[in-house]
């Protein structure tokens, strides 16, 4: 007993000590809580993940970009301008003078041709943005070529539209590496990739101090930065896996920024005069993929029907309100080339009718396989209650995200429900998936959206692909708009939301940057 | 002549013990591995998925399923495994895209820290309250003991967690949030053991300290509490058995004083059991407490090994498994080692 209440006392005297310890962050860094567990590398060659995409926007500076001022307007960044040529098979990039790295060293047409040439024969998951436009290994260094100093010349393999190729070289594998830096740090001819993974060699408005896995990202701003010194000093990314607990960090000031909190917990905060909420609209669309090869659902007028048999409005204004909207085609809102109709809402007697059309007048049994997380486990609920309504009794099949991405990839669900993010701020990043098909055997290579439904479209194809080297600006948009209208009419794709994206900041805190992609978060107007 | 083949025999015994001994070792590592590797593979995530995500061109993923060694059957991707092993080379984690054995060194003395420190606590609570609660049995001071575990028992240590986290860092304001030190201490002290505990005096930082205690107090003390509930209540039980024994009644006619027949002699026999108790309870800490890791932020093993399960990163979750496996041999070791001091029979 004596020992017991020596212990007590023990532990209240040091928490009672070190009570006092707590401090706000410093006024020169910015600090968020954030799952940053996603990181598996920082190499722009090679990143392709969310938190690691909005680490490299911060730490490389891109050869096409969306300024952190305007991040729906594509302008040159490492370039100073571009010129296509009459044939459209040459652009031909005017990089700015006077640019330097984080090294020291100046930024050259050198830098931005290795850039590019390395993507391309490091040959990492994000290189086929490249790699489409007809570059490979053996022939990427005669096709992108540092004239002189300050031009570089590239050459396409065929004829694209220049609007997308520019919106290519803003994705992430258009950052500038210092060449100079990264070859110092080759291996056994890597390229300097083992080296990259974990440290940065860019020119951004910040570099990389640390990057700790699971636990934390550090930048240190770059006084040098083309467009002047970032107001931080330094920039934290915290992981926090737990968004309640990212809930009390920031109310209790120890963190600026809480970037996981869920629809709830956003609620929670409503009302505290020392927090602030914002909401970004974000490009990812969630959709129900329905698999061409059951017989049920290859009937028309049963994807007619379950598109009537869902309340699009209704989640959006309860569980999922401030986070997601209703959107109803496969590209999202707010880009180029956007369709906003939203045709359908629920409507349970117009869907048992087409139901009955189609020759089930009491229904079917049907699978759903949705992963187990918010919010794809609630919206999966939903539907089941409203499929259930006109006799489809939906058995849901909950999994971990990558689990029922495996299996979705080999074509052996029903009815899937996930969400699609585009690659690149081109139309033709989720055209080439929803609305693109050149082989639908069960062995094909190549596993495009439409492929994992086995829904064979040789004419639909035809348009993306026509749509893609369409020169002239107007007619190209236009040819989007009807690939999306025709997916919306009748495709096994039933879409139904564009997220939005919550963020909670200390009221003081000032000028950070979301925009429509995950890699169009910028950290360098942050003032607090 | 007769005492060469009894010396002999004696060495022979002692050599064939010691030679058992590490086959069962052995033997427990390969089918340690072997049922984790068979796992890793039958779980219905595609590996390759995990390194190259959804997007990835086909000869991307083509190159990566090669370079893993997918193509191989089964039993061939594990000798190569353990091939590596034996060279000392535990892969590199997906993940974290660095070896695993860095990573291990990096998580592991968190845990270590964490668990350590719970189990103490959770020991120098738990034993005396299951004393009290044994010889006051049926009475007040055994029935406060026994819900106050109760709840340490049946409570949600996530729950638990959260609920300590709003009271006493974000009310109270007495300790301080989720992590293992503020950001602005982060990167100040050089490695030496891994646990901030030990490396903040060693370096001379001892705000650093102040700043790992603060943080530490909360994760440690949830975690001591659960072990406390468990500790208390089986030291309860086995008093209880002790106390209605023979011997306690000779010594309590004998004129024994009451503090030393319970504390003494029964505590004394019933300490035997209690150390494998201990020892499970601290291993079943040691293998990471998942959830209060995830509520405190607190970068350990646990974590580690469930995230890359999730994510099919088996050189992780086999290296993460190996630490596991040595963690419960060596405190099993260790508590046959206590068992001898502590049984005045096996002298």
């Amino acid at each position: 007993m004596r020992h017991k209440i020596a212990w007590l006392a023990g532990v209240a005297v040091v928490a009672l000590g070190v009570g006092g310890a707590l401090a706000a962050t410093p006024a020169d860094t910015f600090v968020m809580a954030k799952q940053i567990d996603d990181i598996i590398t920082l190499d722009p060659a090679e990143v392709f993940e969310f938190t690691g995409g909005e680490v490299i926007a911060n730490v490389y500076d891109r050869i096409m970009t969306f300024e952190a001022e305007d991040t729906e307007t594509l302008v040159p960044g490492v370039a100073e301008s571009y010129a296509v040529s009459d044939d459209g098979r040459t652009i031909t990039l005017k990089i700015r003078q006077g640019l330097t790295f984080h090294s020291g060293n100046p930024l050259t047409a050198q830098d931005v041709a290795y850039s590019l040439q390395r993507v391309v024969k490091l040959d990492k998951t994000p290189a086929f943005i490249l790699t489409q436009l007809g570059w490979d290994g053996s022939n990427v260094d005669e096709m992108i070529k540092a004239i002189d100093e300050s031009t570089v010349e590239l050459k396409l393999g065929e004829d694209f539209a220049p609007t997308f190729v520019l919106n290519c070289l803003s994705a992430g594998v258009g950052s500038v590496v210092d060449m100079k830096l990264v070859q110092e740090h080759e291996k056994d001819g890597d390229m300097g990739y083992g080296w990259l993974k974990s440290a940065s060699a860019g020119s951004g408005p910040f570099s990389l101090r640390t990057w700790n896995p699971n636990e934390a990202v550090l930048l240190e701003a770059n006084p040098d930065y083309r467009h002047g010194a970032p107001a931080m000093k330094r920039v934290a990314l915290r992981h926090v896996p737990e968004p309640a607990a990212q809930r009390l960090l920031l109310e209790k000031g120890d963190i600026d920024m809480a970037r996981n909190l869920s629809a709830d917990q956003i609620q929670g905060l409503e009302g505290n005069a020392e927090i602030a909420i914002d909401t970004h609209p974000k490009a990812d669309v969630w959709y129900l993929g329905l698999n061409q090869k059951d017989e049920r659902l290859a009937n028309p007028k049963v994807r007619q029907a379950i598109r009537w048999l869902i309340d699009y409005h209704g989640m959006a204004d309860s569980f999922l309100k401030g986070q997601f909207k209703v959107h109803q085609s496969f590209w999202p809102s707010g880009f180029f080339a956007s369709l906003t109709d939203t045709p359908f809402r629920l409507d349970v007697e117009k869907g048992k009718a087409l139901l009955a059309e189609a020759g089930y007048p009491d229904g079917f049994e049907v699978t759903l396989d949705a992963s187990n997380a918010y919010p794809s486990a609630d919206i999966a609920q939903s539907i089941q209650a409203t499929m259930g309504q006109a006799g489809i009794k939906v058995s849901i099949i909950p999994g971990e995200q990558k689990q029922v991405i495996t299996k979705y990839r080999a074509r052996q669900h029903q009815i899937v429900a996930l969400y699609w993010s585009p690659d690149y701020m081109d139309p033709h990043s989720n055209a080439d998936s929803f609305a693109r098909n050149p082989d639908n055997s069960d062995d094909a290579k190549s596993k495009p959206l439409a492929w994992r439904n086995a829904w064979e479209i040789p004419e639909i194809t035809a348009l993306t692909d026509a749509a893609v080297r369409e020169r002239d600006a107007e007619k190209r948009k236009e040819m989007y708009l009807d690939l999306q209208r025709r997916l919306q009419e009748d495709s096994p794709f039933v879409i139904m939301f564009q997220n939005l994206n919550q963020t909670a900041r200390r009221s003081n805190v000032q000028g950070f940057v979301s925009g429509p992609t995950f890699d169009t978060v910028y950290y360098r107007l942050v003032q607090k | 002549m007769t005492a060469a083949p009894v010396s002999g025999g004696l060495w022979g015994r002692r050599l064939a013990g010691g030679a058992g001994f590490l086959t069962s070792i052995l033997l427990t590592f390969f089918g340690l591995l072997a049922v984790t590797f068979v796992i890793g593979r039958v779980v219905p995530i595609d590996p390759v998925l995990a390194i190259v995500g959804d997007r990835a061109l086909p000869e991307v993923y083509e190159r990566v399923r090669l370079e893993l060694g997918l193509d191989k059957p089964l039993w061939h991707q594990f000798a190569i495994y353990l091939g590596k092993i034996f060279e000392g080379d535990f892969g590199t984690s997906v993940l974290t895209s660095r070896p695993v054995l860095d990573d291990l060194l990096r998580f592991f003395p968190a845990t270590i820290e964490l668990a350590t420190l719970a189990t103490l606590v959770g020991t120098l609570l738990g034993v005396p309250a299951g004393v009290v609660s044994a010889v006051h049995a049926g009475r007040w001071p055994d029935h406060v003991i026994r819900i106050v575990g109760l709840i340490g028992y049946s409570a949600p240590v996530f729950w638990l967690g959260l609920m300590a986290l709003v009271v006493f860092y974000a009310k109270l304001g007495w300790v301080a949030g989720p992590g293992r030190l503020d950001l602005f201490y982060d990167g100040l002290v050089p490695t030496v053991t891994g646990m901030m505990l030990i490396d903040a005096p060693l370096a001379g930082e001892w705000e650093v300290f102040r700043n790992a205690v603060d943080h530490i107090i909360l994760p440690a003390g949830i975690l001591a509490y659960f072990s406390m509930a468990y500790i208390s209540r089986m030291t309860r039980s086995l008093m209880l058995g002790e106390l209605s024994q023979e011997y306690i009644l000779t010594a309590r006619i004998k004129g024994v004083p009451e503090w030393r027949v319970i504390w003494r002699h029964a505590l004394g026999n019933a300490m035997v059991p209690l150390v494998t108790v201990v020892a499970l309870s601290y291993g079943s800490l040691l293998e990471g407490a998942v959830l209060t890791e995830t509520v405190f932020a607190w970068p350990g093993l646990g974590r580690y090994i469930t995230e890359s399960l999730f994510n099919v990163d088996m050189n992780a979750v086999l290296g993460g498994t190996i630490v596991v496996g040595c963690v419960f041999i060596g405190l099993n070791v260790l508590s046959d080692l206590l068992y001898r001091l502590l049984d005045p029979r096996t002298r």
